[in-house]
């Protein structure tokens, strides 16, 4: 199975930060993907980052692996629609 | 005059105003703004489709770069950064070399090509880290962020775009930057903008119009609202010139501090310089009207003749002649305009009216003037211009030229041909009459049966002057001013009758000593 590579970029370690990535530990959780990795960035110590990935919104979750990218934006608490923007695979039917 | 006054006298002319502002380096724009847009605050530029808010976005940091050594940041929700290099390109800007010599630095919010699903609350953290981050790296004074009605279509959580742009607002205060932000409005006339932006983030509001009127289009400016400082009210004409970008032309900024010459120099025609009380103030305006065909063209010769005889330099602006005819007519009344250019005294600038746009027009008609620095003006004929432009782009165009010619003291004669043949009066006589020194008219008499000539200075300002009706002739040698119509009245009112010579003499006596004598009434 391929490789999975996703990147959460956050700004800072405000609670919509903290609740994005809280969201995206329990998405993963669900995920059947084998090579699973996640990246958190926060774009205000790395905006090169955000520049390079064209971030404006935050927290923004990148799925850069396997092409093509896809990108969800806010603080990911419709898991649904999540998995649905990501294309990941989950037990759910 | 104002329009050409430098940065820098237009900065202490404002220093002592509470809220500072920053010269924009927009030609125009800052005499309007009576010194550009307010320091580190956001300005809100709105405009309909094509009106020209992202060449004023553009430029706002171009001539930033360019005047004023400021480096500035492009915020781009819209076209990709390559595209803005490659549209401005024309216009003489080069932006991807200041992007490498880190003047210019872009912040692409463009839409990313990938889909993008949205999943509850957001904010532009990442777009303010890498707004921040950009303006660091190059040290920018200007920001620029084109367009908020993208913003709202990438995001359609309205609620969270509004709140975020007003935090970028604030945040770019704090940087201690001077921002513009366009954002798109659907009518010329109705509400500010379209996404009700102006009314949580500026304190400032510029709007750019393209109007279309008559079957014209007419580009205007207004600054709206300045908070806490003032500005030049109403809206002002401007155009988007391939050159230079938008030029703002700025009318009732203009003063009247005008000097004043006792200094006469020839009209170019003895016989009038005598009706002049001794020739032509060197500094005056003349208008010339009358109707087709009754000389003003040749009048227009005469005093492009008279000044390089003196060995002025004279610059002839033709509207409704070619070069050729100009010249045939020329010689065909003793002036050889041919040998004038040869020695470097005249310039002959022919246009089509219908060319371009007034605005364009008088642009052009400016750097002419500036370049060549005539002595000596003439126009032939400005109500040629009329039918390019609306009544009150018009008026605009004259008012504009008149001032900066009176502000230059090159002396001016401009032609108007009048409706009707016999008398009547012309939308420019109605314009520019006032701004006139001297205004002469040329007319048709109609006498037993005979299609006659007449002229009168009809004003002369600062001197005293001929107040006859003139009989003139016209043959190879140019014109001829004979004596006065005696015995005819009604010629300016376009209906002349005689007076039998005995009635004229009555009348004649009445007014005498300046008192009327009763018995003869």
């Amino acid at each position: 199975m391929s490789r999975t590579v996703l990147k959460l970029f956050v700004a800072g370690r405000s609670l919509q930060s903290e609740r994005a990535i809280r969201n995206l530990r329990s998405i993963c959780r669900e995920a059947l993907e084998e090579d699973l990795e996640v990246v958190i960035i926060d774009v205000l110590e790395h905006p090169n980052e955000a520049e390079v990935s064209r971030i404006c919104a935050s927290p923004t979750l990148l799925r850069e692996l396997p092409p093509p990218v896809r990108r969800v934006i806010g603080d990911l608490s419709d898991a649904g629609d999540v998995i649905a923007g990501l294309g990941l695979h989950t037990s759910r039917a | 005059m104002w329009a050409d006054a430098n940065g820098q006298e237009l900065a202490n002319r404002f220093k002592d105003a509470p809220v500072k502002k920053k010269l924009t380096g927009i030609q125009g724009f800052d005499l309007i703004t009576e010194g550009g847009l307010p320091l580190n605050r956001t300005t809100l530029v709105v405009g309909t489709a094509g009106s020209a808010k992202t060449v004023f976005a553009v430029q706002f940091l171009v001539s930033g770069i360019e005047q004023c050594d400021e480096p500035g940041v492009f915020v781009t929700f819209e076209e990709r950064p390559a595209d803005i290099c490659t549209n401005f390109a024309s216009l003489g800007w080069r932006i991807e070399d200041w992007v490498k010599e880190k003047k210019w630095a872009f912040v692409d919010a463009s839409p990313a090509p990938e889909q993008m699903t949205v999943s509850g609350p957001f904010d532009f953290g990442g777009l303010m880290a890498q707004l921040e981050r950009a303006i660091r790296k190059v040290g920018a004074k200007r920001v620029a962020i084109d367009s908020l009605g993208a913003a709202f279509a990438q995001y359609p959580q309205n609620a969270i775009v509004r709140h975020e742009i007003f935090r970028i607002a604030n945040a770019l205060r704090e940087l201690g930057v001077t921002s513009v932000m366009t954002a798109e409005r659907q009518e010329e006339y109705g509400e500010i903008s379209r996404h009700g932006v102006e009314e949580f983030v500026a304190d400032n509001v510029v709007i750019l119009r393209n109007i279309l009127e008559d079957e014209k289009r007419r580009r205007t400016v207004e600054a709206l609202k300045f908070r806490g400082t003032s500005h030049h009210k109403g809206e002002y004409p401007f155009t988007v010139s391939a050159e230079e970008g938008i030029v703002v032309i700025p009318l009732s900024a203009i003063e009247l501090k005008q000097k004043s010459t006792i200094i006469r120099r020839p009209s170019g025609n003895a016989e009038l310089d005598k009706m002049c009380g001794g020739g032509i103030f060197r500094d005056s305006i003349i208008l010339v009207t009358g109707a087709t065909g009754c000389g003003k063209t040749l009048m227009t010769t005469e005093f492009i003749s008279g000044g390089a005889r003196a060995g002025e330099r004279c610059l002839l602006l033709a509207f409704e002649e070619s070069r050729d005819q100009l010249f045939r007519n020329a010689s065909g009344w003793g002036v050889d305009f041919a040998q004038f250019e040869r020695d470097g005294l005249l310039k002959v600038m022919c246009a089509y009216p219908e060319s371009k746009g007034l605005e364009d027009h008088l642009i052009q008609i400016k750097k002419t003037i500036q370049e060549f620095k005539p002595e000596r003006l003439a126009v032939d004929s400005l109500s040629a211009l009329e039918r390019v432009s609306t009544t009150k782009g018009y008026r605009e165009f004259v008012v504009a030229l008149t001032s900066f010619v009176k502000h230059l003291e090159v002396a001016s004669l401009f032609t108007a041909t009048t409706p009707t043949l016999v008398g009547g009066t012309s939308v420019t006589e109605a314009h520019i009459s006032t701004i006139t020194d001297s205004i002469i008219l040329l007319r048709y008499v109609e006498m037993l049966g005979d299609m006659r000539r007449g002229i009168m200075v009809l004003k002369m300002r600062g001197s005293a002057h001929d107040k006859n009706i003139r009989e003139f002739t016209i043959d190879g040698e140019g014109m001829h001013i004979g004596k006065s119509f005696t015995n005819i009245t009604g010629i300016l009112a376009g209906f002349p009758h005689t007076v039998p010579a005995d009635e004229a003499a009555r009348i004649e006596r009445l007014f005498r000593n300046g008192q009327m004598d009763p018995a003869e009434m």
